[in-house]
């Protein structure tokens, strides 16, 4: 099997409302995955289901091969499945640095060390100096995050993701209030990534999710709709009418 | 024992009056007010105080009470609750404390720290001999008072406008916002009137609980208790566990009186380590 | 968690780039500060030149051990607790027992009742493993409730409402050096530097803990639950720790009360001491360590300066003073160099 992350008849219902309607899904390795779907189509329940935060009804979740269905969500993380959100999580009393500085040293299973100030590890210091470059955060390292713009919230937010060098990085609508000329350095830098990070991708842009996505899967109302190549679904009559009315740009 | 047990579905029913305006101000502001004894004691101090000094009747007192500590509560929920909705809940108990300590004292100040007695209406004082059993008249009074209170909340909620609307922000207030509902009226009546069942609660309290400027301190922990461990999405919740605790209380005392208030700890701890969130609630972490 | 640095190689910070700008602030964040070096050398030159007021500032230097107590595990794990006198009465009865029961060296009982709160720490943290922060004030609270009957209802072990009378502690013994035979006499000399020397220690023992990536993690699990498991930092065993360092550290406290005085008494686990340390701690400021001492002594002078003028009444004006304190801006208040420009970037 060369799907990395794959899910299967997954369900969650929320009292009588389905919100992942027997969904299976499968994630290449290397994908470059764009999950589309009108709002409240279930894609970010999918992507909390994915990592952990809520419980499946029914049906199982597989990373590598191995049932991670009942797996707690911080021990996902540990076995590379990484997500961003939509809504930036950050912490705000941190800066970008120290935030970086924990999620390398959580990666390196360094994080239950007291004794040694964060850091100390030279090797944790090069890696947060290369995201830092990476994510054009470095002019902005002391600062704490509250005090943050939110383009750099944005881009923090998927540098922490990338700090835990992910094997599979779900990225929940990255662009989201992110301002038409912040883009592309947000795109260019998920486009840099390498070729074996497996990514999936929730968007709403149907330019982005041209230019990023080689495959597509479309959700509406908690099941898949439609699945395929990018050019094939973008064609697909059913897709456009389900997109009839949504006002996307 | 059916005494004891009469005694203790009394005293449940009063804590309950006294901490149903706490779970609901926790569920919908999502506010810890431990300052919400001082409105009971507020109650009780305006009903001795009237009855006392102006020979009001006590049956009067009781309405004057609860309007009273609602007025009281509506005042301070617009000025200084409301920009505390916001805050950690650090802040809100560091906030609330600060108010009963100063309720406290004040209070200790003007009316000076005797414990204040009620007299009761002669119709009220005695027991009611019913089989073996003796049932104290006024406990009888204060459980079908209550009984009324809990089934008019009860209605109040489920038959009307109001009612459905505050269940509505209880569940999402940002939801409820949205659909235009108004929030912030909806906060100020309903912690008016929690306030003012409390003070009701106070007023009929006083006699059966002790009334002395130290009652917001000394029943904090039994309203905090009836909230955590009923939940805050019921009042049916609150209710249960407020009836639990009466009878544990009472019951507690005149068996194992060497461990008193222990048993009541340990139970607490013990449900909320098996139901974090309540024996009725929904488990949503806030 | 197993990958060690020994078994990477990991080039020292210096070698990678002592001219990289991160390792610089990441080294820059666990510098000490002047004022912490000017506070630590404060602490030796109080018992220096104020030897008449030692035993005040032995009472402030416990209360801000206790706070330090807190500090770990509400301004730095963000745990609301009300009921950290549990560990802080705990500490005291068996130090005073141990005193009174075993043997009256000072040492020994410490480490006997820091070991003891330590564990009830343990046993008690899985309680504020779930449940929101109401559920965690309550089980905080009733835990030191609990405390407080047993202790008031075993009388015949703890002297009940009476309190723990006769303890009479033995001089302060430091084997293996030459500090020997050091007792604690009426004017608190001995008593003074006993605890000055402790809560040096935990301080430095405890700033090493939050500078770490364990302590950082639990800043992070404060700040953004959703997001520390997010990036892989467990919850449950960092709070389990944290609170039994936190349990240890109050109970060292209250031995430190014990010990000193010769006497425990119910009141150390009341409510009015829960709600005090955490008065104590949010008037100095949460989360950097020296809240306590800062706040100890504001606490201590503002009670004495109020409670000479109008006696019953200082807890109206404690209360109006935290309403106001809080409907300010916790941050905004005792902390000078905030003032100063940057925010906390200390972390």
């Amino acid at each position: 099997m060369s799907a990395v992350l794959e899910t299967r008849s997954l369900v969650k219902r929320f009292g009588g409302l389905a919100a992942t309607n027997d969904v299976s899904l499968a994630v290449e390795r290397g994908a470059r995955h764009a999950l589309i779907g009108p709002n409240g189509a279930g894609k970010t329940t999918l992507i909390n289901l994915l990592t952990g935060v809520l419980e499946p009804t029914a049906g199982t979740i597989r990373l590598d091969g191995d049932d991670i269905t009942t797996l707690a969500p911080h021990l996902r993380v540990r076995r590379g499945m990484v997500r961003t959100f939509q809504i930036t999580q950050l912490f705000q009393s941190l800066t970008p640095l120290s935030s970086l500085a924990l999620a390398v040293s959580v990666h390196r299973g360094e994080s239950g060390v007291w004794w040694r100030r964060l850091g100390s590890d030279g090797a944790v210091a090069a890696e947060c100096e290369t995201l830092l470059e990476r994510f054009r955060l470095a002019d902005v390292l002391d600062q704490p995050v509250h005090a943050l713009a939110y383009g750099k919230r944005r881009l923090l937010e998927i540098a922490m993701a990338l700090a835990c060098a992910p094997r599979v990085l779900l990225l929940d609508e990255p662009f989201a209030g992110v301002p038409e000329g912040e883009r592309q350095e947000i795109f260019e830098t998920i486009s840099a990534l390498p070729d074996d990070v497996s990514i999936l991708l929730i968007e709403h842009d149907m330019d982005l999710v041209f230019n990023f996505a080689r495959t597509v899967t479309v959700l509406v109302n908690g099941a898949v709709f439609a699945e395929g190549d990018v050019e094939t679904v973008s064609r697909d009559p059913r897709v456009k009418a389900v997109y009839l009315g949504e006002d996307h740009g | 024992m059916l005494t004891l047990l009469f005694d203790g579905v009394a005293y449940g029913m009063l804590l309950f009056v006294l901490a149903v305006g706490l779970a609901v101000t926790l569920g919908l502001m999502n506010f810890i007010n431990l300052a919400h004894g001082a409105f009971a004691m507020a109650g009780g101090y305006v009903t001795v105080l009237l009855m006392n000094r102006a020979g009001v009747p006590f049956l009067v007192c009781l309405p004057i009470a609860f309007a009273a500590t609602a007025l009281l509560g509506a005042v301070l929920e617009r000025t200084l609750y409301r920009p505390m909705y916001a805050r950690p809940h650090l802040d809100q108990v560091l906030f609330s404390i600060g108010l009963v300590f100063m309720a406290v004292t004040g209070v200790d100040y003007v009316v000076g720290s005797m414990q204040q007695n009620i007299h009761l209406p002669g119709w009220l004082q005695g027991r009611l001999p019913i089989e073996a059993v003796g049932i104290g008249k006024y406990r009888l009074f204060i459980i079908v008072t209550c009984a009324i209170l809990t089934i008019a909340l009860q209605w109040i909620l489920s038959r009307t406008r109001f009612g459905s609307r505050l269940r509505a922000a209880v569940d999402d207030p940002r939801v409820a916002g949205g659909l235009g509902l108004d929030v912030n009226r909806i906060f100020l009546a309903t912690f008016a009137v929690g306030s003012g069942l409390a003070g009701l609660g106070g007023a009929l309290g006083a006699e059966v609980l002790g009334l002395d400027p130290t009652f917001p301190l000394k029943f904090m922990i039994y309203f905090l208790i009836v909230v955590s461990v009923g939940g805050t999405t019921t009042i049916t919740g609150p209710l249960l566990a407020a009836l639990l605790l009466g009878i544990a209380d009472v019951a507690g005392k005149y068996y194992v009186p060497k461990l008193g208030a222990f048993i009541v700890y340990t139970v607490m701890i013990a449900i909320l380590l098996w139901r974090p969130q309540g024996l009725f609630g929904r488990a949503a972490a806030r | 968690m197993s990958a060690t640095p020994d078994a990477v190689a990991a080039p020292p910070a210096q070698r990678n780039g002592a001219t990289s700008p991160a390792a610089r602030s990441l080294a820059g964040y666990a510098r000490w500060r002047w004022w912490e070096l000017a506070l630590f050398a404060a602490l030796p030159l109080s018992w220096l030149l104020l030897p008449a007021q030692s035993l005040l500032l032995n009472e402030i230097a416990i209360v801000a051990l206790f706070a330090v107590s807190l500090d770990l595990i509400l301004g730095y794990a963000g745990i609301v607790s009300l009921g950290q006198a549990a560990f802080f009465g705990f500490g005291a009865y068996t130090a005073a027992l141990f005193a009174k029961d075993v043997l009256p060296d000072p040492l020994t009982g410490l480490a006997v009742a820091v070991a003891a709160s330590a564990l009830l720490g343990l046993a008690t943290s899985v309680l504020i493993l779930r449940g929101s922060d109401l559920t965690r004030l309550m089980v905080t609270l009733g835990v030191a409730s609990i405390l407080y009957e047993l202790a008031n209802k075993l009388d015949w072990l703890t002297g009940g409402a009476d309190g723990l009378q006769g303890v009479v502690m033995g001089p302060l013994t430091i084997p293996g050096t030459a500090l020997a035979g050091f007792a604690f006499d009426l004017s608190g000399r001995t008593a003074y530097a006993y605890s000055l020397v402790v809560l040096a220690i935990v301080l430095v023992l405890a700033r090493r803990l939050v500078h770490s990536p364990f302590g950082v993690s639990l800043q992070a699990l404060r700040d953004n639950r959703l997001r520390a498991a997010s990036i892989g930092v467990s919850t449950s065993l960092r709070l389990v720790a944290v609170y039994t360092i936190a349990a240890a550290i109050a109970g060292a406290a209250g031995a430190l009360l014990a010990q000193t005085t010769g006497f425990a008494s119910l009141d150390v686990f009341d409510f009015h001491r829960s709600a005090e340390v955490l008065l104590v701690l949010v008037i100095g400021g949460t989360g950097y360590l020296y809240g306590g001492i800062f706040g100890a002594i504001v606490f201590k002078l503002l009670h004495d300066l109020i409670a000479a003028w109008t006696p019953q009444y200082w807890n109206f004006w404690l209360g109006l003073f935290l309403v106001v304190l809080v409907l300010v801006g916790r941050d905004r208040f005792v902390r000078p160099w905030t003032w100063f420009g940057r925010r906390s970037a200390t972390r």
